[in-house]
């Protein structure tokens, strides 16, 4: 590649890397997430609307608790992996490596209390299709086949979140990720703010709601 | 094709040497031609498996049972409708003519993200795998019709899972294609290449890729319901479980209504090309010509209902559907309107891109028309599930699409491959090819005006002549492809060398060799006109 003069009216197609090209196309892949998760969320509204006290009832089982501390767990792991994008734009890499793992803790830490939540759940024989949910009504059986797709759908989404944070890290430490070329760690940043802002909607639908 | 470059000095994206030899120099090849070409080929292979068997379902028609069973019958009308909609034509125009005109249209060397482009050519294939999967392996193949319509698709022992999966696949590539244009076209146009001097062929694409991007995630959701209603027991469409199937068939057609403007609107944009290029006139209209595109992508947004108008829906909903429907035909009017517009007083040059391209303007109207008829409320309680509709979406995806996939690939073979092909065998095919179309799918509007259902096995006798022409015709549809196609591989071979700009196309794919360099431009063109 030649080296772009100054004032050159082809230097935005003569560089390598088109940082604000690779920014909308991650808004771009975010939206259609959203689009994504819009159907699920729709499946909700409508069933909501038609067993409204079904969905009350059901949501009373839910642990409040476990589902607290993992709001909180998420919100600060939006946080450190928002520190981690301004450490590295100050040329702190070593900080930013730290806050990555960091992000990619809190990300395990929501994992593993939804595996407690949810094999508790099927422990008292609660899942989609068991026995005693049918027996419950369909507007149980319905809230809690949603509980478990949409958090479920949701804790995949995590779950890769945290991969593509690991990768971050290897970036950032082999000198991939630098502080003129970042652009890779920021959209796994707004990847990570998206999944987040998610479970801020699941949050209130399936625990607040009693 | 390396010894006939001529005097031209530089090499062909073919000739170029990269990491890889052989196959895999294609495969992981990030070169947008090289994709593109590839996805050609994938997808007129996947055109010839879905017509044979469409010409099998015909066959069965003359004579059912005679042939196979009527299990046996479901599994190949539904096999042939997967393999047309979610491998040829939904992917279409825009991973092949897309992929390599796209970048060359706007003067870019590539397109946004490449190796995302390569990408979806791995998921392409990928699902087309799983798809193919599921026909083969132990259980029967998916027997629901491509809707895969709640409950039964939740309840049949076919593969469904399996099928449903390979199409959230294909679902999955055609989104990132549509990301990685829309992205393209905002941020590698060449300087001076303003929004209202780009092609018509472009414009179409970006109104293709933001319908892509929003409706193909609510496809991909429902699939998914699908998935996990046959796997877990999940019964979000079962009505034992508290489910609705209806809400199945509003989520379903949110997407695959907007799905027919992702195969049309490309289609569109090509014949766009094509009308002015012949007549020796611009493009009458171009601003209205280009906004329309939008215009339909926005409004064919809100029209799904007009699928479901005998499912169970309020009147209230039925007649606000019904009043959209009518609206999206004003912008596709406004786009027929000015290719006959443009053609006035021109200068008309009769090869076979044209003849491709007036053909669909001709089946297309037709097909639109008759949409009018079936979105009407009152005709659509009479018409709904026969074969008028089978007639309907056959003269607009076939009629449309896909003769606008002949029609460009008939206009731009001589960029894409560097071969002329016989103009005279291309225009003998195209006459059997339309005359053959016409009688098999036109007798079909009969046919269903008469109340013959769609997707039935065996049918009274009075329905016997109607099927019978309709049999034939699809004989004469497929002579007129084997000429079509045999004329362009024999080209292939031993055409004569294309000249850079054999029609006289102002666009800018015609100042570049034929076929192109790997880098497509040695400078990127400065822009100081629209040049469609």
């Amino acid at each position: 590649m030649k080296k772009s003069m100054e004032k050159n009216p082809y230097a935005k197609y003569e560089q390598h890397i088109d940082y604000t090209g690779k920014k909308i196309g991650m808004w771009f892949f975010l939206f259609t997430e959203l689009l994504f998760f819009g159907g699920m969320f729709l499946l909700y509204s409508v069933y909501r609307y038609r067993y409204p006290d079904d969905f009350h009832t059901a949501a009373m089982g839910e642990n409040i608790v476990i589902g607290s501390i993992n709001t909180a767990v998420l919100l600060t792991s939006s946080l450190s992996i928002a520190l981690s994008i301004s450490a590295i734009e100050k040329g702190n890499r070593r900080l930013s490596v730290l806050l990555q793992i960091l992000t990619i803790l809190f990300g395990l830490v929501f994992l593993v209390n939804k595996y407690f939540e949810w094999t508790e759940k099927i422990f008292r024989g609660i899942y989609p299709n068991s026995p005693v949910l049918l027996n419950q009504g369909k507007g149980q059986t319905l809230f809690f086949s949603l509980y478990y797709v949409m958090t479920g759908i949701h804790g995949l989404h995590v779950l890769i979140g945290t991969i593509v944070i690991s990768f971050m890290v290897v970036f950032t430490l082999k000198g991939v990720i630098t502080r003129e070329n970042f652009s890779k760690l920021e959209n796994t940043g707004l990847y990570w703010h998206f999944v987040d802002i998610v479970w801020i909607y699941l949050f209130p639908l399936f625990y607040l709601i009693t | 094709m390396t010894e006939e470059r001529g005097n031209s000095k530089e090499i062909s994206f073919y000739e170029e040497k990269g990491r890889y030899k052989g196959v895999l120099a294609w495969l992981m090849s990030t070169d947008h031609k090289r994709i593109g070409i590839q996805y050609l080929g994938a997808l007129l292979s996947f055109f010839a498996v879905g017509v044979s068997l469409g010409m099998i379902i015909r066959l069965s028609l003359v004579s059912p049972g005679w042939l196979f069973g009527a299990q046996t019958y479901d599994e190949i009308f539904t096999t042939h409708g997967i393999i047309m909609i979610f491998l040829f034509i939904i992917p279409g125009i825009p991973v092949a003519f897309g992929n390599f005109f796209l970048p060359i249209m706007i003067g870019a060397r590539d397109v946004a993200f490449p190796r995302l482009n390569r990408f979806t050519w791995w998921l392409y294939l990928a699902g087309a795998a799983i798809v193919a999967l599921s026909l083969f392996i132990h259980g029967e193949p998916p027997d629901t019709g491509w809707t895969f319509y709640a409950p039964y698709s939740i309840r049949t022992q076919a593969n469904i899972a399996l099928a449903v999966f390979g199409v959230f696949i294909l679902g999955f590539s055609s989104i990132l294609t549509g990301l990685n244009f829309v992205t393209t076209i905002h941020r590698l146009r060449a300087p001076g290449m303003t929004w209202f001097r780009i092609p018509v062929f472009v414009w179409t694409l970006y109104a293709t890729g933001w319908v892509q991007m929003l409706a193909t995630p609510v496809l991909a959701i429902t699939l998914v319901f699908i998935i996990l209603g046959r796997v877990f027991g999940v019964g979000f469409f079962d009505p034992s479980k508290g489910g609705d199937p209806i809400l199945y068939e509003h989520l379903f057609w949110t997407y695959s209504h907007p799905a027919v403007y992702i195969m049309v609107l490309p289609a569109m944009g090509i014949i766009s090309q094509i009308v002015p290029v012949f007549s020796r006139e611009k493009l009458f209209g171009y601003k209205a010509v280009a906004l329309s595109a939008l215009g339909i992508a926005i409004v064919g947004y809100f029209v799904w209902g007009h699928h479901m108008f005998t499912s169970g829906m309020s009147d209230t909903a039925r007649v606000i559907f019904s009043f959209i429907t009518f609206l999206v035909a004003v912008p596709s009017g406004v786009k027929i309107f000015n290719w006959v517009a443009t053609m006035y007083k021109g200068s008309i040059t009769v090869n076979s891109p044209l003849l491709f391209a007036l053909s669909f303007i001709f089946l297309f109207s037709i097909g639109g028309l008759t949409g009018l008829v079936i979105g009407s409320l009152a005709p659509n309680l009479h018409l709904h599930g026969t074969y008028f509709i089978v007639a309907h979406f056959h003269y607009v995806m076939f009629g449309g699409a896909g003769m606008a996939i002949l029609a460009g690939l008939h206009y731009w073979f001589p960029k894409m491959f560097g071969k002329m092909y016989k103009e005279r065998p291309a225009k003998i095919g195209w006459l059997i090819l339309f005359i053959g179309f016409n009688l098999l799918y036109f007798s079909m509007f009969v046919l269903g005006y008469n109340g013959m259902p769609r997707r039935y096995f065996d049918y009274p006798p009075q329905y016997f002549t109607g099927h019978l022409v309709s049999t034939i015709g699809s004989w004469i549809l497929a002579v007129g492809l084997l000429i079509i196609f045999g004329n362009l591989i024999r080209a292939l071979f031993t055409g004569e060398k294309a000249p850079a700009n054999p029609w006289g196309g102002r666009t800018l794919e015609w100042k570049i060799a034929s076929p192109p360099p790997p880098e497509n431009f040695k400078e990127i063109p400065v822009i100081k006109e629209t040049l469609s």
